[in-house]
C-alpha cells in the first residue's frame, strides 16, 4: 500500500484508496492513516485498503457522520467490506447509530486517546481528568490541528481559557521517537501544563483490524 | 487609527447607526469599542437593561448563529465573548441600582468527568444578559454538588452542560437522583453540549434539550412564563 500522505494532507482532504484488488477498505478518520498502514504493512494484510476523511471534522463532529456515510456509499460497490476506524468522537451516539444503519463495524471506544492505551485501561483513570491528551499525529500536527484552530496563533491571550483548568500535558506515544517527545515536551511548555510520556503503542487498534 | 479617532466616530454615529456597528464590533471581538459604545449609549439616556438586550444580547446571539452555521469557530466566539463581558460589567452595577427585571435564578454546572466549560460560559453569560441571576458551580460536578447548590441557592432551573459523550449519560444520574429525592419536578431542568440532541435530553427526562445560548434563554423564559401562570391558577 502506499505509504502515508504528509500530516498537512492528512488534516485537511484525507487519503484516497491505493490498494486495488483489496477486500476490505477501512474509511478511517486521517488522525490514523500512518498508523493504520503501518500496522496493515507490519502484518502483510494486503486484504484491506485504506482511505481516509479529513482528520479536521474532528473540530466539527457534527459533520463526521454525514462524511463517512458518504464514503461508505461511494465505495461499497467496489470491495466486499468496509470498516470504519472512527471512535465516537463526539458525535454523541450518531455514528453508532449510522454504522448499525449501514451495516458496518466501526471502533468501540468514544476517542482514538481511549482506544490507543486500551479503552478499559483508559476508562480506569477517570481522576485524569486535568490531562490534556497527545497522540504521535497531533504532536505532528500540533499547529495545524490545535494551535491555529483555537487561534492561540494570533490569540495568545486565550491560552488560559482554553487551559486554566489543566495541569499536565500526556504524550501518549505510538512509537518511540526522541524526536517526537521533544515535539510533545515543547508542546506542553507552550500551553503552560507539565509533561508526561506514556508509551501506548497502538492500543487496541491492531487486534480490531486484525477481525476486520 | 488612534484610539481618539476611533471614540469620535463612535460618538459621532446616531443611536440606529451606533447599535449595529456594536453588533460588528461585538462580532469582531472588540472589547474597547464595545465598552466606549456602552458609554455612549447611557450617556444618550439608554435605560442599561435596553443596551444590554437590544445591543450586547442581540449582537451576540449573531455571533452564536455564525458559530452553529460553522462560519466561526470558538477562538471567534470566545472574543467576542469577552467584548460583551466588557460592556456587561459597566452595565451590571447599573442595572442592580435600577431594578431591572428579575427574570428566575439558575444553577449550572458541567458535568462530572468533563472540564469543557465555554459553552456552560457563554450560556451563563447570555442568561445574565437576558436577566437571570446565574449561580455557576463551574466544571466536574458530581450529583451531590448539584443537590448542595439547589438547596443553598434554591433556582428555578437547572442547567447541565457535557462535551463528551461518555459525561453525558451523567446527567441522568443528576436527574434520577433528584426524582429519588422527590425534588425533580421543583426545577426546571435544561441540558445542553455539542454530542446531546433532543432525543437525549427527552430520554434522560430533561425538560428540554438546547442547542445553543439563545435557544437556552427563549426555552428558559417559555417555562418561567409557564411556570407563573402555574402559579396564578393554583391561587
Ligand atoms: C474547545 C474544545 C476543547 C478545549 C476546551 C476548553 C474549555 N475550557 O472548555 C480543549 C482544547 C482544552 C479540549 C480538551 C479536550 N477535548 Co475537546 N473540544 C473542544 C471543541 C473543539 C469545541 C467545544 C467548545 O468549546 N465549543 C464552543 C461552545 C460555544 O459550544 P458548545 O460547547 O457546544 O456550547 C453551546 C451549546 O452546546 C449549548 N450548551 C452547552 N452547554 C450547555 C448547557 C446548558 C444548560 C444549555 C441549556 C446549553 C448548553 O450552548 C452553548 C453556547 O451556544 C469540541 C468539538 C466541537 N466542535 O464541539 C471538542 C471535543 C468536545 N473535545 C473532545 C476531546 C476528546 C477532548 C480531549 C479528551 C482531547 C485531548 N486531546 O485530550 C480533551 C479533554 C481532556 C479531559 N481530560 O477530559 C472531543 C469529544 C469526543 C467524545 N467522544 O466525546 C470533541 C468532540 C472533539 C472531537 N471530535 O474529538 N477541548
Amino acid at each position: 500500500m502506499t505509504s502515508p500522505q504528509d500530516g498537512h494532507t492528512l488534516t485537511e482532504l484525507g487519503h484516497p484508496p491505493s490498494q486495488p484488488g483489496a477486500s476490505v477498505l477501512v474509511i478511517a478518520c486521517g488522525a490514523l492513516a500512518r498508523e493504520i498502514l503501518h500496522i496493515v504493512n507490519q502484518n502483510g494484510w494486503t486484504h484491506l485498503d485504506l482511505t481516509c476523511l479529513p482528520a479536521k471534522l474532528h473540530n466539527r463532529p457534527e459533520q463526521i457522520p454525514a462524511a463517512v456515510e458518504a464514503a461508505v456509499l461511494k465505495h461499497r460497490g467496489a470491495y466486499g467490506k468496509i470498516v470504519v476506524a472512527y471512535g465516537d468522537c463526539g458525535t454523541g451516539g450518531q455514528l453508532a447509530a449510522l454504522c448499525k444503519r449501514l451495516e458496518v463495524t466501526m471502533i468501540d471506544a468514544p476517542h482514538c486517546y481511549a482506544f490507543f492505551e486500551g479503552s478499559a485501561r483508559f476508562a480506569a483513570h477517570d481522576d485524569e481528568i486535568t490531562a490534556f491528551y497527545l497522540t504521535d499525529f497531533l504532536v505532528r500536527q500540533f499547529d495545524a490541528f490545535v494551535w491555529q484552530p483555537l487561534g492561540l496563533d494570533r490569540h495568545p491571550q486565550l491560552r488560559d481559557t482554553y487551559f486554566g483548568h489543566y495541569t499536565k500535558l500526556v504524550y501518549m506515544a505510538q512509537t518511540e521517537d526522541p524526536l517526537l517527545d521533544d515535539i510533545a515536551h515543547e508542546c506542553a511548555t507552550r500551553l503552560g501544563l507539565a509533561y508526561e510520556r506514556r508509551s501506548t503503542g497502538y492500543g487496541d487498534l491492531p487486534s480490531w483490524l486484525g477481525t476486520s | 487609527m488612534s484610539d481618539e479617532e476611533d471614540d469620535l466616530i463612535l460618538a459621532d454615529l446616531p443611536d440606529d447607526e451606533l447599535v449595529p456597528q456594536m453588533f460588528d464590533d461585538l462580532y469582531d471581538g472588540l472589547r474597547e469599542e464595545i465598552e466606549e459604545a456602552v458609554n455612549i449609549l447611557l450617556s444618550r439616556g439608554w435605560e442599561p437593561y435596553r443596551i444590554l438586550t437590544e445591543a450586547l444580547v442581540g449582537g451576540m446571539t449573531i455571533v452564536g448563529k455564525d458559530f452553529r452555521d460553522g462560519i466561526l469557530f470558538v477562538p471567534e466566539v470566545l472574543l467576542a465573548a469577552n467584548a460583551m463581558k466588557g460592556g456587561m460589567a459597566i452595565l451590571k452595577p447599573l442595572l442592580a441600582e435600577t431594578g431591572a427585571p428579575r427574570v428566575g435564578k439558575m444553577v449550572i454546572g458541567t458535568v462530572k468527568g468533563d472540564i469543557h466549560d465555554i459553552g456552560k460560559n457563554l450560556v451563563s453569560m447570555m442568561m445574565e444578559g437576558a436577566g437571570f441571576e446565574v449561580v455557576d458551580i463551574g466544571i466536574n460536578n458530581a450529583v451531590e454538588k448539584y443537590l448542595d447548590a439547589l438547596e443553598t441557592e434554591q433556582p428555578d432551573i437547572l442547567g447541565m452542560s457535557a462535551l463528551l459523550t461518555t459525561t453525558m449519560p451523567y446527567m441522568k444520574v443528576v436527574i434520577d437522583t433528584m426524582a429519588e429525592k422527590g425534588i425533580r419536578d421543583d426545577y426546571i431542568v435544561l441540558v445542553g453540549g455539542a454530542p446531546l440532541n433532543e432525543e437525549f435530553g427527552r430520554a434522560i427526562g430533561a425538560d428540554a434539550y438546547c442547542r445553543d445560548a439563545a435557544v437556552a434563554v427563549e426555552t428558559a423564559k417559555t417555562f418561567m412564563a409557564r411556570k407563573h401562570n402555574q402559579v396564578t391558577h393554583a391561587d
